[in-house]
């Protein structure tokens, strides 16, 4: 892959980065401003995105946004700009220390941290940044021929590009991060079914557009006659997509800010045996299968921590303001000031087991196996009850095996009670979806789990 | 500007270009906000760019880039040429865009009080007095509030000869008192949940919520739900307050009447829609009171899906959606329109912002007010629960199957609002709900919504959107299954 340069963007050089940063810093410091902070972030994304067989949208966006912090006598605020020229910046810089002098003094802010040491991680794959929109449009091409071929009609995107992101501030910290990204999903349409298929990376050649096409296919087809199934509590094999969309929802929980509000589930919990001794979960941005800067939003290293061990919640992630009111230290986790949450664990990792969807259907006497998740939301924030929808192949399993689809579930579940009744795991890999953010996570088979309501298809 | 949107067009012509429309956009925003006293984000963000649209070998691409040179944009629009090109190499058909009109026109959205003007201070000590009365309540655990503003510029330039300037000030705010107590997390939100109130409006809008008045009420109900009856499980009637009703409309009418998803061009993210075009004309939606239209037009009042012209240069329209309770009616564009046969787009195409495609969305999707003074119709019924702020939602990929969670619930007995009920909720069947209606407030209960968090497209687009609606009640629902203990 990778012919024509008709859609590479260079991305600026570390260098160039920091010029823009020190060219804020200067002009800070000329405005008055005891304390700056800058961050600058560039992207060049492409996406070629299909339906009904064929390309019906294909897009390209470059931007560059320079965000600058200014603080000052216990205010601080935020402006931001695309504009890089110093009229602009000069105009950013005055704004935020405008918004700062309207607000009353906050004695607990910190003053901004000073020069930190990071961890390496290299996640730009010079073949992603390399990919053509004619790279994209010809894997696509073989995903609708397939679906021809099939009856059938493929949907989806092939989506690559690349970010950077720098932070510096006027006591000397400077980090610097890039990445290359990109992802292909595919949902193949046997009316009246359809089935899904999608995978993340930061290397292109890690993806295979067809072997996805097929796997969604496959399935498609199997779902085309389906039963209803009174709703009910069911043993589940769910798929890597389905336990990211729903695990997903914790990760705020685990913000020191969000139990200092009072609005975390692990109000009250902390130490306690909460989940089976089968689940621990970590947030970890240098695993291999992890993307995202290894600094958080005022540039402190990323720490990586052990959340959940053996089932009992053990630690939080911390910004510095919400680590001193813990007297704990800092984990790197915090989001760029100002801001009312905190922080958040952005780099979940579930720990697998050694089983297989395969193993987990094979040891199954009568239940579901769930591809897809969607339209996932909180009804009860204490008890984690999530509802939310089944979508893209719901298939009834009896007696080991695979006998047929079934409509398509409402589900009302405490993710709580739910991982304390996971019977078994697959190995954690790079799972995608649609209501989650990415994160590394192995498919579970779960017992009990409780539908209420079938739809329509 | 103009200079620069020309230079792109010709730049696509040249290039091969059949149609192109090029938008350049500068967007301001401004976000405050409070939690328990304390100022929590304060900012202040502007962005302009410039995207291409072009179609050149009969498919579509598009381009954008902050490199507003003449050079920036000519380079722009040859990527949007050259990804068009790629495009068509596993296209379909040609797309064949419906007939329109050039227009050159300039139109500013009215507002009395430019919420940029007013100081921050006012601005920041009103969040802090609504937070202050709010955390004077015992039991509220959590204080939130907010206001984000938001100016608009857009420069639409198409190869019809379209030249259209529009200037959008967007206002909104709202407030939220959370109280944790006994293993139980109870919130109450005012105006809305989700950021409160959001409109087509200036500062006036923030003037006429009277935070002040209400902190104390919702702090007060956020404390005492802890102690309220559970919300029953059983089929009955709900009277929906206009803030919920709002979104019910959002997710059963306004998403599955849009174009796009009907013709299966969402169906890997957004999803389909049970209004497949052999319903068009024909499908009974809801009982014969409910009439529906999607209607960006300013006459219909000042929401977030008002404007005078989409962006493609297509007119603000009023489109009927359910007449009588017959379903009549999509929200198209240029291109989806002739596909079923419409003459004209229903000028429902909406960006984000100058890097994001527009793509069909819908505009002020309202429930028409009906007859009843509200006071009448609480007094009309005999059993029922009356659900007020919306806490979750929920709908399948076809937009059949709902379920929704509100914040509070009232019990009405014999026509009176006897007590209060905590973790309300309900669910069904889109037309089986709609059809269950009978009874709409009229006019003076009416309120145009805003939704200001409707997600859709990829690369992901946020958009708010309009919702007219007064309450409501529907018969022989499903309430409590998501609180359900089995």
């Amino acid at each position: 892959m990778g012919g024509k340069k008709t859609e590479r963007a260079e991305l600026r050089s570390p260098r160039e980065l920091r010029g823009i940063i020190e060219t804020v810093l200067r002009l800070a410091k000329s405005a008055g401003a005891p304390e700056t902070e800058v961050h600058v972030d560039e992207v060049a994304d492409a996406l070629t995105r299909f339906a009904n067989n064929g390309i019906h949208q294909n897009v390209f966006e470059h931007g560059v946004t320079v965000s600058i912090r200014t603080a000052t006598g216990g205010r601080t605020a935020r402006a931001t700009t695309n504009r890089l020229d110093e009229d602009s910046l000069r105009a950013a810089i005055e704004a935020s220390l405008s918004l700062a002098h309207s607000e009353p003094p906050d004695p607990r802010l910190l003053p901004m941290p000073g020069k930190q040491r990071y961890r390496a991680v290299r996640r730009f794959i010079r073949g992603t940044a390399a990919l053509t929109p004619e790279d994209r449009a010809r894997a696509v091409r073989l995903a609708c021929d397939l679906a021809a071929r099939k009856r059938q009609m493929a949907a989806g995107i092939f989506s690559s590009g690349q970010s950077q992101t720098a932070v510096g501030n006027s006591r000397g910290l400077f980090a610097t991060y890039c990445e290359t990204h990109s992802q292909f999903s595919v949902t193949m349409q046997e009316d009246p079914a359809a089935s899904w298929a999608k995978a993340d990376s930061a290397d292109v050649r890690e993806i295979y557009p067809q072997k996805l096409a097929e796997r969604a296919s496959r399935k498609a087809h199997l779902a085309v006659k389906t039963q209803e199934l009174a709703p009910g509590r069911y043993t589940v094999t769910l798929e890597p997509a389905a336990v990211l969309d729903l695990v997903g929802f914790m990760f705020y929980d685990f913000a020191a800010t969000a139990v200092q509000d009072k609005r975390s589930c692990l109000n009250n919990r902390m130490g306690k045996q909460l989940f089976g001794k089968n689940i621990n979960i970590g947030d970890d941005v240098y695993h291999p299968l992890q993307k995202g800067a290894p600094f958080d939003g005022e540039g402190m290293p990323r720490q990586k921590v052990l959340l959940v061990d053996r089932g009992v919640p053990k630690n939080l992630v911390y910004s510095r303001a919400s680590a001193k009111m813990a007297r704990r230290k800092p984990t790197g986790h915090g989001f760029a000031l100002p801001n009312e949450y905190g922080e958040a664990p952005m780099n979940l990792v579930l720990s697998g087991g050694d089983s297989s969807v395969e193993k987990m259907v094979a040891s199954t006497n009568r239940g579901l196996l769930v591809t897809r998740l969607w339209y996932i939301r909180e009804v009860d924030p204490y008890e984690k009850v999530m509802t939310g929808m089944t979508r893209d192949g719901l298939f009834l399993v009896e007696n080991g095996r695979v006998t047929g689809a079934v409509r398509n579930l409402r589900f009302n579940q405490s993710l709580i009670e739910m991982l304390g009744k996971v019977e078994l795991m697959s190995p954690s890999i790079r799972a995608t979806g649609e209501e989650s953010f990415e994160m590394v996570v192995p498919a579970m088979k779960v017992r009990d789990f409780h539908f209420s309501e079938v739809t329509k298809f | 500007m103009w200079d620069l949107c020309t230079n792109a067009l010709d730049t696509a012509k040249l290039r091969g270009a059949s149609y192109g429309d090029v938008r350049a956009m500068h967007l301001r925003q401004r976000d405050l906000t409070t939690k328990n006293g304390q100022v929590g984000t304060l900012a202040q963000s502007e962005s302009i760019g410039i995207g291409v649209r072009v179609l050149a070998n009969g498919a579509w691409g598009f381009a954008s880039t902050d490199r507003l040179t003449r050079e920036g944009v000519a380079a722009c629009a040859a990527q949007a040429v050259s990804i068009a090109k790629a495009s068509a190499l596993a296209k379909r058909s040609n797309v064949v865009l419906a007939p329109e009109k050039s227009y050159v026109d300039s139109w500013q959205s009215p507002f009395r009080k430019d919420p940029f003007e007013i100081p921050l201070e006012t601005q920041l000590a009103l969040l802090l007095a609504a937070d202050g009365e709010m955390r004077k309540v015992k039991g509220v655990t959590l204080t939130e509030t907010s206001m984000q503003f938001r100016k608009i510029d857009s420069w639409l330039a198409s190869s019809i000869g379209s030249q259209i300037h529009q200037r959008k000030v967007i206002s909104g705010c709202g407030i939220g008192a959370t109280s944790f107590q006994g293993g139980e997390i109870q919130k109450r939100s005012y105006p809305n949940s989700f950021g409160g109130q959001h409109a087509l409006e200036g500062y006036e809008l923030v003037d006429s919520l009277e935070l002040l008045k209400h902190a104390p009420v919702i702090a007060d109900e956020a404390a005492a739900l802890h102690a309220a009856a559970q919300c029953p499980e059983k089929f009955g009637t709900v009277i929906l307050a206009g803030n919920q009703l709002g979104l019910q409309i959002h997710e059963s009418i306004g998403h599955p009447i849009e174009l796009d998803r009907v013709l299966g061009q969402e169906a890997n993210f957004a999803g389909t829609s049970f209004l497949t075009l052999d319903q068009f004309n024909k499908l009974k939606y809801a009982s014969r009171i409910v009439n529906v239209v999607a209607d960006a037009r300013l006459d219909h009042g000042r929401g977030l899906g008002t404007f005078a012209y989409d962006d493609e240069g297509v007119p603000a329209q009023c489109t009927a959606i359910i007449k009588d309770g017959k379903f009549c009616g999509y929200l198209s564009s240029r291109e989806t329109a002739h596909l079923i046969g419409l003459e004209r787009s229903s000028g429902t195409m909406r960006t984000e912002s100058w890097n994001r495609l527009p793509i069909i969305r819908m505009t002020n999707v309202s429930l028409l007010p009906g007859t009843w003074d509200y006071g009448d119709l609480i007094a009309d019924t005999s059993d029922a629960i009356l659900m007020d702020t919306n806490r979750s939602w929920s709908i399948d990929d076809r937009r059949y199957q709902f379920q929704f969670s509100t914040e509070i619930g009232w019990e009405i007995r014999g026509g009176k609002i006897v007590r209060m009920l905590k973790n309300p909720s309900y669910s069904g069947i889109t037309t089986e709900f709609w059809n269950s209606c009978d009874a709409i407030c009229k006019f003076d209960h009416w309120t145009l919504w805003g939704t200001p968090n409707c997600g859709k497209g990829q690369p992901m687009q946020t958009m708010g959107t309009g919702h007219g609606a007064a309450p409501a009640r529907f018969r022989n629902v499903r309430i409590g299954t998501a609180f359900s203990k089995q």
